[in-house]
């Protein structure tokens, strides 16, 4: 699917890169623990989280995630929509809780990667 | 957090010397350094799965220079068949560098936590997507972490 997909699914609205919701979308994350995030490599993943500071977007910018979904209604600062901006990562947000959010995408089709093994 | 570009060296053609320097005072810019090795990494022309490597590796590192240190010195030597990362914190040392490297072992505290970091996957992140990873610790004086992550 699509970044606009994602949108739809979750009535999320588009806090910035309207330009970009053409970008294909294989995988989906969804974390409030940066570190857990970077524990994975992701394919064309989008990270939704309920965390909304600057280092979300640094995460996401060296795991190269195609978009980043703020849920629970959470609203990044200006701070945030700047360093997405500059490194070119959508944000959108969404009233939907974390568990919501992740089971709708799941019930469309966007599935996690595999499970940990150690 | 506080970092300052100190320049580029091209001591040979084939070999790039970049050293940052990494302040604790201003946690939102952690990661500016990183941010800079993975766009010379992608401007060289340097395979994906390298540079994500390279990039989740420093990271890391650089969170934990601010979350645990009072930040520090990072050097990264990019040569054709590897990119050496050496960062080098003036903070507190390791007590047990065994248990630091167990998964979901934190010293971090709560305030750490609520900023999306501090759960105990930074040093086994690092030791996961590096070849090499090199630890030097002294108690009070600060923590030096060697990596290397080679270029096929």
């Amino acid at each position: 699917m699509t970044i606009e997909d994602v949108k739809n699914i979750l009535g999320a609205r588009v806090i910035w890169g309207a330009e970009y919701m053409d970008r294909e979308v294989y995988t989906a994350c969804g974390s409030d623990m940066m570190s857990d995030v970077l524990a994975f490599v992701k394919d064309h993943s989008v990270l939704l989280t309920g965390l909304c500071n600057p280092q979300v977007i640094r995460t996401a910018e060296m795991m190269d995630i195609v978009c980043v979904i703020f849920v629970r209604g959470k609203i990044p600062d200006e701070s945030i929509i700047a360093l997405a901006m500059e490194k070119e990562i959508p944000i959108l947000t969404t009233g939907h809780r974390m568990f919501s959010a992740c089971g709708m995408l799941y019930e469309n089709g966007l599935h996690g990667g595999a499970p940990y093994n150690d | 957090m506080k970092m300052d570009f100190m320049g580029v060296h091209h001591i040979m053609t084939d070999r790039i010397t970049l050293n940052y320097e990494v302040s604790a005072e201003d946690f939102t810019r952690a990661g500016e350094a990183s941010s800079d090795v993975k766009k010379k990494l992608k401007q060289m022309g340097v395979e994906p799965s390298t540079i994500t490597k390279v990039a989740i590796a420093m990271y890391e590192g650089e969170i934990n220079m601010v979350i645990h240190a009072q930040g520090g010195q990072i050097n990264v030597v990019i040569s054709p068949d590897e990119v050496l990362m050496k960062l080098a914190d003036r903070g507190p040392g390791i007590n047990d560098i065994e248990k630091a490297m167990e998964a979901g072992f934190s010293t971090a505290p709560d305030n750490i936590r609520a900023l999306g970091f501090g759960a105990g996957m930074g040093l086994p992140n690092m030791k996961k997507y590096s070849d090499e990873m090199q630890i030097e610790t002294e108690i009070g004086k600060g923590t030096t972490v060697t990596m290397k992550v080679f270029l096929s």
